[in-house]
């Protein structure tokens, strides 16, 4: 606390941070707004509780009606987390939701968090950190440059397209002026490049922009370009060209001078469109879809009917099936395909990365995840800061196209566990930091952008960070030896194979998730097997020298690793287990005193930095059960509280005169 | 009469199977009184064993001579045969047909069924009433075993011996049946050990339109409260519902006359309009078309999850007014045999560690289900897949066990068994070689000689060669009270039973064997490093006492 009251911007005391799924967990305590957080310090109990909301992931806030204990202050996150904040004073209320609003608006660069986040690394480590991921050796691992392709130095300077990265693979056969040419035929000049090398049959998957065909225009280099990268493709006679957009939409695009590409003027060219819709349907679906997931105690059918009506796992599954589509072409048929959608930085980047992480086992690696996102959607000129609202701007160009690519990965993992190495919790810190503005790598439009920022000398790099992690990231399931892993996944399209991403949505509503969890519980196993790996290599060594003075010290250690089997029952999150929900409605709310029905909520809301589940503190688990006992300890100070939960009970027109 | 007199075609060759994810089969099919067989004859080829109890509906279809049987499973398979020859197929339709509509109980395989294993342990002999009393008694002297209901008349869906409050004698058991549907008079479901709190379920209360009470109901249920306290009457219709009830001379407790409790209504569907849920569901899952918004309305549609979200809602209250309210608790709907032992029977898994063992479930189904008078018989007459008008079936039990499942996945290292076990007990519920779920109450089971006729179940289960696959590999037993999530977002479509046979589980299965060799290798390296241990210390002890203190 020391240390806040020294940099706090405004400070209110006697805030209550309202618990969502249970006004009685409902805190008091100091808000503060710093430069960066949004902080909350709970007051009372030893075990303080903070919460600290990063300005950056601020999306939205909101007043509401004041309320019997004050002015509430609704604040959306872009991680999915909800906060309301009842603050005792207008005028306080109101200077907040200034700030707030303002801070999480920065109109500069300058202003994210990541340009003075400062962890304790020296300048060489952070410079380093920005070298964990080379995408140079990620081509090289496809097996480039060889005899058919190259790196262009064409666009070293962005001066052939401003939103590409510097280094292109191009087919070794188009001179510098095809490429110029085709580029100047293609929408923001982003001409066909490659994205995806497979190196077994040579087939490749590129990626461009539109063209600039409007009804009847064509060009000579784009022709070639084409051309020359369906034969550096030796074995194949032809090469797709998948427009990712429905077709009317790349028709009416046509009236704008922009398109598709005419099968009569390009040789070879099988055409096909994928229908996946634009951002601004995404945005909206997914605002939908927001809205069915923060519901408080809906209805089986709200839920569901609001599921199909957001539209959101119709969008996942057409850019599923457009990954399936490419991702075949590639691996059975042996065909190259081109993707574009307009401007080639949305629907392009999901369907080309969809498809790699279908057709190739490193992609479904920790790294290998963390290089594809580099590639498909860092280098490749994906617009984070418009995408993601990093700053002040365009509400329209906002749209969670990176979240979706996130999602499928997802449905995918859910079809093969075994395939993956990482877990949900790796894509959901991927997806945190997308938006969290904590460390440089998605800041900005485009590498050139981020060259002139100096995005690498004034920021950190997240990828080696989520390294140090990974542990925390591992999918124990993993099999990577498994021969089937080897090839293609063909994942099921049916309807039903597309579910409703909770761990995402629901991130921080805690008591909506599995009390225990499986994937913690095989990880502390696999921990403590690795352990005994070593204690059994340990004593192994030690009876076969009969060193009996270092047997000793062994046999003194074994208390460590009995001491590690009670882990294997932690997973257990003890106080949610024995938290009863509010399986009444209103029943609460309505009854006589005598007949109150408390629940017996032990623990005081936790809350942490970044939303982690604390630890629970009590490993053994055994006389956690009694709840009751704290009912008396709880009440006193909460008696005053409305009754969140004052719904009316459908009955309550019975209970009402029988009561009297 | 003969089942020889049923099959018109004993066999046909060249009969071609076809099964979702599975390779074609053709081999020659046979009928004998109770299975449809179909062999390839070659040796390492599967063979289709199947039940004609199993067969829900069948769908006949011609082209030219060559004709196609759809075979429809109460365990939700969907199955193909082609079979050469209009005639045979013809025959082999009205055989199937027949056999497995067969009107009487005693032609069921379980009475021709004889087991290739020697019974160790007789499940009929498994879960008597005695024992568990005697484990009631050595918690509280409040309670008797009654023998009111020795011949079954008091009420027939009773098992012989209820336990009862020690104050209410005999008499007054006989006038509040009176005054019960179907005399189910209120009796003990569970005692919660940790702090005395009760869970009894009966039928609704005969009031009907003009208010009827009955003293000794009130003194029966009132028996059951300590001085001073008061309970909770959980009645699983809504109020709407109970109240039409009353014109049919059925009710619910009044208040005035039953001051010490207080009353809830939940929303519990009927049983007739879940049987229309289970065939809408199925439907759904069955339907290949792709489009994701038909599906999502679909599932919707056949309200489903919002029956299985209602069910574990209403457990769960009732887990809370015994565990967390300190107050007893009496669950009834209708006729207390759906419904109620829906909620008595979860609200036992949440509260009671014991249920969470295999014994201890079977020892539940037993208690709460077969001996309780669930109409077993006539719920799993008909599946999803039944053509005609349903008369009483209703997936009833399937919920109850959707239900189970739902906990299971919330705390997955809190239950002795896997998903495998709730499985295998839904398809046994609806065709089995075993005689458990024969019969709709323990007055029928004894009629019917299933004891001595028919092999339980739990005979074969519990061996351990069965009992292996059955086994949750994460159970770490622990005594805590279980609050599931009842959220929709944290309720989750029974894939193991909806899409079972609409999906490949190869990637599945190969994660469940992953996860059992992750945790049997930790084991094996934890025996390994024991011995290793043990030895280093022997000679340690060998050499003398090094310590230095």
């Amino acid at each position: 606390n020391q240390h806040l009251r020294k940099i706090y911007i405004l400070q209110v005391e006697n805030v209550r941070l309202v618990d969502r799924s249970s006004s009685r967990r409902t805190q008091v305590g100091t808000l503060y707004l710093t430069a960066t957080h949004t902080i909350f310090v709970g007051k009372g109990s030893e075990d303080r509780s903070e919460l600290w909301v990063l300005h950056s992931l601020v999306c939205d806030v909101l007043k509401h009606k004041a309320s019997q204990n004050g002015y509430p202050l609704i604040i959306h996150c872009k991680n999915f987390q909800v906060i309301q904040f009842i603050i005792p004073q207008e005028s306080d209320c109101h200077n907040v939701y200034i700030s707030l609003t303002r801070l999480s608006r920065p109109e500069k660069y300058e202003e994210l968090y990541c340009f003075s986040f400062n962890p304790n690394v020296d300048k060489a480590e952070r410079e380093h950190s920005w070298d964990f991921l080379d995408l140079k050796a990620e081509y090289s691992r496809m097996g480039l440059p060889n005899k058919l392709w190259h790196v262009t130095a064409i666009n070293r300077e962005y001066r052939v397209c401003d939103t590409y990265p510097a280094d292109l693979f191009v087919p070794k056969s188009v001179t510098l002026p095809v490429i110029i040419g085709s580029s100047k035929f293609r929408s923001r000049g982003r001409f066909p490049t490659l994205s995806y090398y497979c190196k077994e049959n040579h087939a490749t998957i590129c990626r461009s922009s539109q063209p600039l065909s409007g009804f009847s225009a064509r060009c000579l280099e784009d022709e070639q370009m084409l051309q020359a990268i369906m034969k550096s493709n030796p074995g194949s006679r032809f090469m797709y060209v998948v427009d990712t957009r429905p077709k009317l939409n790349a028709m009416a695009n046509r009236a704008a001078g922009k398109g598709y590409e005419n099968e009569d003027n390009y040789c070879n060219i099988k055409f096909q469109f994928i229908g996946i819709e634009n951002i601004h349907v995404m945005r909206n679906s997914q605002q939908k879809l927001i809205e069915v997931s923060a519901l408080r105690s809906p209805s089986m059918g709200e839920f569901l009917m609001g599921l199909e009506n957001s539209d959101w796992l119709r969008h996942i599954k057409s850019i599923m099936e457009a990954g399936i589509f490419i991702s075949k072409a590639v691996a059975e048929e042996g065909v190259s395909v081109l993707v574009h959608c307009s401007d080639g930085w949305d629907r392009t980047a999901q369907v080309c990365s969809v498809a790699s992480v279908l057709l190739d086992p490193y992609y479904r690696t920790l790294k290998g995840l963390m290089v594809l996102i580099e590639k498909d959607w860092v280098s490749f000129g994906h617009k984070f800061s418009h995408r993601c609202g990093h700053l002040d701007g365009e509400a329209k160009e906002v749209s969670p196209v990176i979240d979706q690519f996130l999602e499928c990965v997802w449905q995918l993992m859910e079809q093969f566990p075994c395939y993956f190495e990482y877990n949900e919790k790796f894509l959901i810190s991927i997806h945190n930091h997308v938006y969290s503005c904590h460390y440089g790598n998605f800041i900005c439009n485009s590498q050139k952008e981020r060259k002139d920022l100096c995005i690498k000398e004034k920021t950190h790099s997240i990828w080696p960070h989520l390294w140090e992690n990974k542990l925390d990231f591992m999918n124990p399931l993993f099999k990577p030896d498994q021969s089937q892993n080897q090839g293609l996944l063909r994942p099921r399209t049916a309807p039903y194979c597309f579910k409703y991403w909770r761990r995402l949505y629901n991130r921080f509503d805690r008591e909506l998730h599995p009390r225990q969890s499986e994937l913690d519980c095989l990880m502390t196993v696999k921990e403590e097997t690795q352990q005994l790996e070593e204690a059994l290599a340990l004593y192994e060594q030690k009876l076969a020298v009969l060193d009996k003075e270092r047997a000793k010290t062994l046999y003194m250690q074994k208390g460590v690793l009995e001491s590690k089997q009670a882990l294997w029952s932690s997973p257990l999150d003890t106080s949610l287990a024995n938290t009863p929900q509010d399986y009444i409605g209103g029943f609460i709310g309505g009854a006589p005193n005598v007949f109150t029905l408390q629940q017996g909520e032990r623990e005081s809301a936790e809350l942490c930095l970044f939303g982690d589940k604390p630890k629970s503190s009590d490993a053994d688990n055994s006389d956690q059960e009694s709840g009751v006992a704290d009912f008396s300890s709880h009440s006193s100070g909460e008696e005053s509280l409305p009754s969140e939960d004052s719904v009316k009970d459908p009955d309550s027109d019975e209970t009402g005169p029988n009561r009297a | 009469m003969e089942f020889a007199e049923l099959i018109k075609t004993p066999r046909v060759d060249g009969v071609v199977l076809h099964r979702p994810f599975m390779p074609t089969v053709e081999g020659t099919l046979c009928l004998t009184g109770h299975h449809l067989i179909l062999s390839s004859r070659q040796d390492n080829t599967e063979e289709l064993w199947l039940l004609h109890a199993n067969i829900d509906s069948i769908e006949k279809r011609f082209v030219g001579s060559l004709g196609t049987i759809i075979v429809k499973c109460k365990d939700l398979r969907v199955i193909q045969l082609d079979i050469p020859g209009m005639e045979e197929c013809l025959n082999i339709a009205s055989s199937i047909e027949a056999l497995s509509t067969l009107d009487s109980v005693s032609l069921m395989y379980p009475f021709f069924y004889r087991p290739l294993f020697e019974v160790i342990e007789d499940g009929w002999q498994l879960f008597v009433p005695e024992e568990a009393f005697k484990d009631l008694e050595s918690m509280t002297d409040e309670w008797r075993l009654s023998e009111v209901n020795k011949d079954f008349s008091v009420c027939p869906s009773y098992p012989s011996l209820l336990t009862v409050p020690k104050d209410i004698d005999d008499e007054s058991l006989c006038k509040a049946a009176s005054f019960r549907h179907g005399g189910r008079f209120p009796v003990l479901s569970y005692y919660h050990k940790k702090n005395g709190m009760v869970m009894m379920r009966a039928a609704q209360p005969l009031t009907g339109t003009n208010g009827r009470r009955c003293k000794e109901d009130e003194k029966l249920i009132n028996a059951t409260l300590c001085a001073g306290k008061r309970g909770y009457i959980i009645d699983t219709r809504t109020i709407a519902v109970a109240q039409q009830a009353k014109a049919r001379g059925g009710g619910f407790e009044q208040e005035a006359n039953y001051a010490q409790w207080r009353r809830i209504h939940k929303a519990i569907e009927r049983s007739n309009v879940l049987q229309e849920g289970l065939i809408k569901l199925v439907e759904a899952c069955n339907d290949q078309s792709h489009s994701m918004d038909r599906w999502l309305s679909k599932l919707e549609a056949s309200n489903w999850q919002s029956n299985v979200k209602e069910i574990l809602t209403t457990a769960c209250l009732a887990a809370q007014c015994i565990d967390r309210e300190g107050a007893s608790v009496l669950v009834h709907g209708t006729e207390g045999t759906d419904s109620t032992l829906q909620v008595t029977s979860l609200a036992q898994i949440i509260l009671d560690p014991a249920c969470r063992t295999i014994r201890g479930f079977e020892a539940l189904i037993e208690r709460e289900w077969l001996q309780a008078g669930h109409p077993f018989q006539q719920r799993c007459a008909q599946s999803a897949y039944s053509n005609g008008k349903p008369r009483s079936e209703a997936p009833v039990f399937l919920l109850f066990l959707d239900c189970v499942w739902q906990i299971l996945r919330q705390f997955p290292c809190s239950f002795q068994f896997n998903e495998n076990f709730l499985i295998m007990l839904f398809e046994h519920a609806y065709a089995s070689q075993f005689g458990t779920f024969l019969g709709n109450s323990v007055a029928e089971r004894l009629k019917l000689l299933l004891s001595q006729k028919t092999v339980s179940l739990w005979s074969w289960v519990n061996r351990p060669q069965e009992l292996e696959r059955f086994l949750n590999p994460l159970y770490e037993p622990n005594n805590l009270v279980i609050w599931p999530s009842v959220a929709p977002q944290s309720l989750l479509l029974w894939e193991g039973v909806f899409l079972r046979w609409n999906r490949s589980t190869k990637c599945l299965d190969e994660a469940y064997q992953e996860m059992v060799h992750i945790i049997e290798y930790n084991k094996e390296l934890q025996n390994k490093v024991n011995s290793l241990r043990r030895q280093l210390a022997q000679l340690e002890t060998e050499d003398g006492p090094l310590q230095t203190p």
